[in-house]
């Protein structure tokens, strides 16, 4: 047992899920304010736009997020001199965060998109009937419905943001994953207590959020 | 509905001016992006041949591109399988009508799936090659890695497609003498199996897209092999943006197929399978 508590003496796991919760949360929120953008795009009646937020997502829904974030480092950082920050690892730090926020705008589009695709045609066509012009139809009537049904879509792509922020470990981020390895390989005699430490923190971080937003779409939810 | 018919009505000739300019708009800014894009990778000198004739040459092909390529789709087709296989048991599990198996399948389940798929990649790595008598403990780690994660995501959607279907299968089943075990087995499986097709066939694309995890325990997958090609060739951009290329058409493949099966399978389970207008279905959707 004291061999076990020695670990969290010798090794900074709270500072390593630090790092982790950084990346989600400005991740989060750059691939919200992206995602929403091409959400727009998509949803408008412009052609053009229509078809680049498609390739968007088509394009970085399918590629891998580890290709992402290594592009980052290797082809950003590496061959195009690409430097988001003078220190080595907030430099390696930002970069993730782009890669994580380009990967996962893509989803939160399409999360946004289904919201507004679970709105019945019926609502729109009441709304004009009533003599509603286009903003005030969507400012009262169809976004908020749209909204509420976005939110389950849009907390799973959180909980996948949240457990992905380890990929960062392709981008030389030195984050949980990146530890629970160091500390594996030089404590060989705790493998299983490591990995338990790192799986329930993620646990403890995932789960919250995915009962939090499962209630929240509930309560939210529009009868129908 | 589509998004489009809710917030827009069919517009007039006012409306078709409007969406004409916005159109020219819409075009003027993605080509200025595209063109800045291209303004500055020239800049750096991206486009010199020597950076993209090693990809027309077969040596390239045959001993980075289609070596990577092809332990990627060998890691990838052996965890279908198994994580099919995963699945199906934990799925039967969860739906089993003795408590304490319910439990266990639950608990197994909701934790695989809230542990990143990188952290028991390195985990089953490092523990496989300190036990020693695993020939291959990268490989093995990395399908066993993919298996307990999508397993379990496939397990939810067998639990959910299940619980989809019309509550008189089971009734009908139970009325004609079988036992809960035998109508799930012989009614309510084959059935939640059909609908639950094009949801499966998205996880693959999760399956191949998390193979590329592999590369940094040392897997020699198509990442791995590009990154080793553009070290040699300095065309570093180049070559991962090849191996981008390759993952996306496969994928996109692989999407395109799951969307056509959801619309050939539609008339067999009666409605298109939606994702997002229940929590249960909405939880065991493909997010990466």
């Amino acid at each position: 047992m004291d061999n076990f508590l020695s670990l969290f003496e010798t090794y900074d796991v709270a500072g390593a899920f630090w790092v982790n919760i950084q990346l989600t949360f400005w991740a989060a929120i750059w691939s919200f304010i992206l995602g929403t953008i091409l959400a727009l795009m998509r949803i408008s009646p412009i052609a053009s736009l229509q078809w680049f937020g498609a390739a968007y997502v088509n394009i970085f829904r399918n590629t891998p997020l580890t290709v992402i974030i290594a592009f980052g480092v290797l082809g950003l950082w590496g061959q195009l001199n690409v430097v988001l920050a003078e220190d080595f690892q907030v430099n390696f730090l930002r970069l993730a965060i782009l890669g994580l926020s380009i990967y996962h705008a893509a989803f939160v589009c399409e999360a946004i998109r289904s919201g507004v695709n679970t709105v019945p045609l019926g609502q729109a066509e009441a709304a004009r009937a009533i003599g509603l012009s286009f903003l005030p139809a969507a400012r009262l009537i169809i976004l908020p419905q749209a909204l509420r049904g976005a939110v389950a879509p849009l907390g799973n792509v959180l909980i996948a943001l949240t457990k992905n922020s380890t990929v960062a470990f392709a981008g030389s981020v030195i984050e949980s994953s990146n530890l629970m390895k160091e500390m594996i390989e030089f404590r060989g005699d705790l493998v299983i207590p490591i990995f338990f430490i790192f799986a329930m923190g993620f646990v403890i971080i995932v789960v919250p959020i995915g009962l939090l937003t499962t209630w929240l779409s509930r309560k939210l939810a529009v009868a129908r | 509905m589509s998004a489009q018919q809710v917030l827009f009505d069919a517009p007039g000739p006012k409306g078709k001016r409007r969406i004409l300019l916005g159109n020219i708009a819409g075009v003027l800014l993605v080509l200025g992006l595209l063109g800045y894009v291209v303004v500055a990778l020239a800049a750096q000198g991206q486009f010199e041949a020597a950076k993209w004739t090693p990809f027309l040459e077969w040596r390239t092909w045959e001993f980075f591109i289609l070596p990577g390529l092809l332990s990627t789709l060998k890691a990838a087709a052996v965890a279908v399988v198994t994580s099919i296989a995963f699945g199906l048991l934990f799925g039967i599990g969860r739906l089993s009508h003795i408590a304490p198996i319910r439990w266990v399948a639950g608990l197994v389940v909701e934790f695989l799936r809230a542990v990143p798929v990188l952290l028991m990649m390195i985990f089953l790595w490092l523990a496989l090659a300190q036990v020693g008598f695993i020939d291959d403990p990268i490989f093995v780690a990395v399908v066993t890695a993919l298996t307990l994660y999508n397993g379990s995501v496939i397990a939810e959607l067998v639990r959910s497609g299940v619980h989809g279907l019309p509550k008189g299968q089971r009734e009908a089943a139970m009325a004609i003498g079988m036992t809960p075990g035998k109508s799930l087995r012989s009614i309510e499986i084959p059935q939640a199996l059909v609908a639950m097709l094009p949801a499966m066939v998205s996880q693959f694309v999760v399956i191949l897209k998390d193979s590329a995890l592999g590369y940094i325990i040392g897997y020699a997958e198509l990442l791995q092999f590009s990154r080793r090609l553009g070290v040699g060739e300095g065309n570093l951009l180049q070559s991962l943006l090849i191996a981008a290329f390759i993952f996306i058409l496969i994928n996109f493949a692989l999407s395109s197929a799951a969307n056509k099966l959801s619309t050939l399978l539609s008339f067999r389970t009666g409605r298109k399978v939606k994702q997002t207008e229940d929590p249960e279905l909405a939880a065991a959707a493909p997010v990466p």
